[in-house]
């Protein structure tokens, strides 16, 4: 007991002493560096937790998309960030700043530390009434039929996430290719990682997927996964980026939140509520959701990481200058 | 046998350990980024493998053996791939030139970088 | 036996936690990868030695998702150097750009 009291206080030691390293240091590059191994710190502190379904979004998203993004985010800032950092703000500012954010970090210690003990949960409920549902997972309970309308608005808030992405193209940039994932280098170890991992990563993926509902894991944990090794694909050059104008990968991006709605549309006539679903075909029906959820997030996490489209000279420019 | 399997557990995972430490002293104590790494990978595959093989007597299924071992094969392909990205990203560009005259050190990935002493 | 296992993995994750110094010391950010490519190796172990010790057989399995992904933070690494290198205004003296190179010792 007191030696796992001791990890547990290293580990949050840890992830603080970090967190305040990644805001103090002056090169976004190594600060995102940073935040990758934060992403791995958190994952253990969310095992510690026994949050496991947590801890597997953790560690598909933070150890490998967030990574790829904040680094290909620092990469396109780097040019500028001398002249960011001459531009300081005033001493007035930058206390104002302190003060604001030591009041919200106050404010958020208070709302812990007032928690009443023991804390309001609705878990003892989720657990009587989780057969009716046909899951073994009360998470994925929670998500799918208890929270159902969360779960659609979180996915169906993917696609304009995507929208506003897509809209940072040039006008000449439409209908082409996103630019953000071009390949990397040729005659590098990236292109036999991207042929051999990705069997292994699809097959996890789908095991998440379809595990999720008895198990930890499920439709986001899965789609991290699968879309980890599609971008992998892309920035080895094996294969490009689909162009925006396709039709088959617009239908694939709503496909999910479709069928999710369409499933909640008839559970008004079948079982008296939208997102209600009939007592006898409640698994059969929240699986085809995940099926169509995993498919659409992972469709719109790759796109979202390849960028807004560029012309299809810039496209070619680039590519060509890397291999 | 139990006991035997016991005692390989702990002989194999302290082995795994004592890699680890290993690793991590390196990593502090190696002059440049090119030795780092070959420390880095020491504990990769050598560390993870004997703790791998050390667990394997204490996992139930076959299933559980299967887990290890694959989680224990993606990691040395990963600290392959890893190593030579690394090594590649960090290698001063006047080799390049040395073995291949006529590449363009434009579009290499080492441009100097300044600012690092914060 | 379940001692034992938990304490090989407090000392792991403790050891590899250790070279998080790397992160702060740098003195290039490929170091500072190194240092977390450490930290996810020996996550991965720490993981496998708490899902055999405790018997839950989904803590291996983020230890699995953790190797299966291990890569993808060098991957990002050097996709952002290379990107870095040839942005537009890379050829300026302003000398911040160029993430991957580490300063000669």
């Amino acid at each position: 007991m007191t030696s796992a009291l001791v990890v547990d206080a290293a580990l949050v030691l840890l992830v603080l002493g970090l967190a305040l390293w990644i805001t103090a240091a002056r090169a976004a590059y190594g600060a995102a560096v940073g935040f990758v191994a934060y992403g791995l710190l958190l994952t253990l502190i969310w095992v510690r937790l026994a949050a496991v379904d947590v801890a597997m979004t953790e560690a598909a998203l933070g150890s490998g998309l967030t990574g790829l993004l904040l680094l290909g985010a620092a990469a396109r800032l780097a040019p500028y960030e001398a002249a960011e950092h001459q531009r300081r703000p005033g001493l007035g500012l930058r206390v104002l700043v302190g003060v604001l954010c030591a009041a919200i970090a106050a404010g958020l210690a208070a709302v812990v530390l007032l928690l009443p003990d023991p804390a309001p949960s609705q878990a003892l409920a989720v657990a009587a009434h989780l057969p009716a549902t046909g899951l073994g997972n009360p998470v994925t309970g929670v998500l799918m039929a208890y929270r159902a309308v969360d779960t659609l608005l979180e996915s169906v808030v993917l696609v304009p996430a995507l929208i506003g992405v897509w809209s940072l193209s040039t006008e000449m940039g439409w209908g082409g290719r996103p630019g953000f994932l071009t390949p990397w280098r040729s005659g590098s170890a990236l292109p036999l990682l991207a042929r051999v991992l990705p069997p292994f990563g699809i097959l996890v993926g789908i095991h998440l997927v379809w595990a999720g509902a008895d198990d930890p894991g499920g439709k986001f944990q899965g789609a991290a996964v699968l879309a980890a090794m599609w971008i992998l694909v892309m920035v080895a050059g094996l294969r490009e980026p689909p162009r925006v104008s396709d039709r088959l990968m617009r239908f694939l991006l709503v496909v999910g939140p479709l069928c999710f709605i369409g499933i909640g549309a008839a559970g008004i006539r079948l079982a008296g509520a939208f997102l209600a679903y009939p007592e006898a075909y409640a698994k059969p029906l929240i699986i085809a959701i995940e099926v169509g959820l995993t498919i659409s997030v992972t469709a719109v996490l790759g796109l979202l990481l390849a960028g807004p489209p560029v012309p299809e000279p810039q496209y070619q420019r680039q590519s060509r200058r890397r291999s | 046998m139990s006991l035997a399997l016991d005692l390989f557990t702990i002989v194999a995972v302290t082995l795994g350990a004592i890699f680890f430490l290993a690793g991590t002293v390196g990593l502090l104590r190696f002059p440049d980024t090119l030795t780092r790494l070959h420390a880095l990978t020491k504990a990769d595959n050598l560390g993870l493998g004997l703790v791998v093989l050390g667990l394997l007597p204490q996992a139930t299924a076959p299933f559980g053996w299967i887990g290890l071992i694959a989680v224990w094969l993606l990691a040395l392909l990963s600290g392959a791939t890893v190593g030579q990205l690394l090594a590649e990203a960090v290698r001063p560009p006047e080799w390049d030139q040395a073995r291949t005259p006529d590449a363009s050190p434009v579009g290499h990935p080492n441009a100097p970088e300044a600012s690092s002493h914060d | 036996m379940t001692a034992f296992l938990l304490g090989a993995a407090a000392f792991i994750l403790g050891t590899v936690a250790l070279g998080l110094v790397r992160i702060l010391r740098g003195p290039g950010n490929a170091d500072r990868m190194l240092a977390a490519q450490l930290l996810g190796t020996g996550g991965v172990a720490a993981l496998l030695l708490l899902g055999v010790a405790t018997g839950v057989g989904s803590v291996s399995e983020v230890g699995l998702l953790l190797a299966l992904l291990a890569a993808f933070g060098s991957v990002a690494f050097v996709t952002g150097a290379g990107r870095a290198s040839e942005a537009p205004a890379a050829d300026s003296a302003a000398g911040t750009q160029g993430a991957a190179r580490s300063e000669p010792e």
